[in-house]
């Protein structure tokens, strides 16, 4: 490949920033969490994290194979898909159905589309999508955070059986964890009414995903990611801005029955979904007003399905809105051309 | 149907039509109303297929020999009397034979009426052949529709209930993939066959040439 010569046209000048770069250093920005999702919820997190990112890979090697399309492995980018699923998922998810989620990201979000660039869904979450609808319980089994044995033994549920429904495991988490009640903050606040402090956020002690309790390493992660230009910072900022904002008029309005914003912002997977999954290039808009409109959508959406919806948690289908809606969000902000008069519809 | 130029086909190739070359789910994707909502489970998908059979044949039969009495201006209106005729036969039927799956196929016992396959096939078909030809094709395009609607609920009531025909397959412990008797599902797994006879036609006779995926994107 380096031999080639290759023979192109004026601007000479090397750009820095390939595909292959940027998605190398999401991944690296990514490590972080999920090093610390191993350190909090033990064995069973990291061979969720690994199972999930070798069938992304797997799965991506046998697509190009399949649709005879040259080797994308070294884009990273189904690395990146397989960690951001993993990420997403309970830590006490059955393998054999993160096994499913990880082929449906890459088969169903990825693939179907045409391959990197051009799905019009965030695949990561395309694969969480798919297995919500699939195996409702599962994704929302919880498992506790820092129990003792977490790096001796896996939680009852992991290594279940493929095809084959998972334990009970309230029994088995109660033992490991004092008081664990097996539900997530959010869940806590819709049906019990109590609101976790920003200390637990802060700390991991929370019930969640796998990858939704290290607020500040994600917040690093996106710093670092926004300074090298990797991602757009206007869609974090718009997302959390929206939803605080949101959730601000929700809490005037009635503050007995609604949470403060700082709780909003730091619970469920609004700061991983805004920073690592709203701003996938293929699926965001591209126009500077677009990026705005995206961002605050996904935000307003996701307060609202939290506050309104059936379930407890809404970034992964305000997410989702928000691709499915990006095309059309560029089409009407496009930026005028210079020089451009604009013509009145008659 | 025969083409002008084309040879007449042989009462083989009348049956065959129906199931392989013009399959009403895998190739005319005709009928995706109850293909996608009934087929939950092989026994729903079976019985809406023989249901729906029984129709095409039956009106077929009926609208090939009255092809030549009735005048072109009210041609469909006849067809559609006929038809709902033999779905009101049916309707009664499966509800005097079984009224669980009466419950279960709900509504779409009495849209077979307005079934695009049973209106085309008489329009492109019944209409224009006799009586002997007519019904041999509507069999095979009965059965083809009902091989398509089995190929959905089979699949679906594996992974929905791991079950076939209401018999266990994996033990009790069998986790259900809800998502696969929900509409989703539906479109899943008629994308899948789909996407699998495609690949199959496209293998089966030499491809022309310039069809081959190209090999190597440019290298950036």
């Amino acid at each position: 490949m380096r031999e080639r010569i290759e023979l192109r046209t004026a601007p000479h000048i090397v750009q820095g920033n390939s595909v292959e770069r940027i998605m190398l250093h999401v991944v690296l920005a990514l490590l972080p969490i999920a090093g610390f999702s191993v350190w909090q919820y033990g064995i069973s997190a990291m061979a969720l994290i690994l199972t999930v990112t070798l069938t992304c890979v797997a799965t991506e090697r046998l697509m190009n194979h399949l649709m005879g399309t040259p080797n994308s492995l070294t884009d990273w980018s189904a690395t990146i898909t397989g960690l951001l699923l993993a990420l997403t998922l309970p830590p006490a998810f059955p393998l054999w159905m993160a096994v499913i989620a990880a082929i449906a990201a890459i088969v169903l979000g990825k693939f179907l589309f045409g391959g990197i660039g051009n799905n019009i869904f965030n695949p990561a979450l395309v694969g969480r999508a798919f297995v919500q609808a699939a195996f409702p319980v599962s994704i929302s089994t919880w498992a506790p955070a820092f129990s003792s044995h977490r790096f001796s033994e896996f939680i009852p549920t992991t290594l279940t059986l493929p095809l084959m429904t998972p334990p009970d495991i309230s029994v088995w988490a109660k033992q490991a964890l004092d008081g664990f009640t097996g539900a997530t903050p959010l869940a806590r606040w819709k049906f019990e009414n109590v609101l976790a402090t920003p200390h637990d956020f802060l700390t991991g002690a929370v019930t969640a995903s796998a990858g939704e309790t290290s607020a500040i390493l994600i917040l690093l992660g996106g710093l670092y990611l926004a300074a090298r230009r990797f991602l757009d910072w206007r869609i974090p900022v718009a997302v959390l801005l929206s939803a605080a904002l949101t959730a601000w008029a929700f809490q005037l309005y009635n503050p007995v029955r609604f949470p403060d914003p700082l709780f909003v912002m730091l619970s469920g997977g609004l700061l991983i979904g805004a920073i690592f999954m709203a701003t996938d290039m293929a699926t965001s808009p591209v126009t500077p007003k677009g990026v705005w409109i995206y961002g605050a959508l996904i935000g307003v959406v996701t307060v609202i399905i939290r506050y309104f919806g059936g379930l407890t948690e809404g970034v992964m289908y305000a997410i989702l809105i928000g691709n499915a809606l990006a095309p059309l969000i560029d089409q009407v902000t496009r930026p005028r051309v210079f020089g451009e008069i604009k013509v009145k519809k008659s | 149907m025969s083409l002008p130029g084309q040879a007449v086909p042989s009462l083989m190739e009348e049956f065959l039509e129906g199931i392989w070359k013009q399959n009403p789910v895998f190739v005319m994707v005709l009928g995706m109303c109850p293909t996608l909502a009934v087929t939950v489970s092989a026994m729903n998908a079976v019985s809406m297929g023989l249901a729906t059979a029984f129709v095409l044949v039956t009106s077929c039969l009926l609208i090939s020999l009255v092809r030549n009495i009735v005048p072109s201006e009210v041609r469909i209106a006849t067809y559609i009397l006929i038809i709902a005729t033999f779905v009101t036969v049916v309707d009664y039927a499966i509800q005097a034979i079984s009224l669980a799956m009466y419950d279960a196929l709900g509504a779409f016992i009495q849209l077979i009426v307005v079934n695009c396959i049973i209106l085309g096939r008489a329009e492109a078909h019944a209409a224009k052949n006799p009586p002997m030809k007519a019904t041999i094709n509507a069999v095979g395009m009965g059965i083809g529709f009902t091989i398509g609607l089995f190929a959905l609920g089979s699949v679906r009531e594996i992974f929905g209930a791991g079950k076939l025909f209401g018999i266990s397959l994996f033990g009790p412990d069998f986790q259900p993939w809800v998502v696969m008797v929900l509409p989703p599902g539906g479109f899943f797994v008629l994308g899948g066959w789909l996407l699998l006879f495609n690949w199959l036609k496209s293998r089966t006779p030499p491809a022309p040439a310039g069809v081959k995926v190209s090999e190597g994107h440019a290298h950036v």
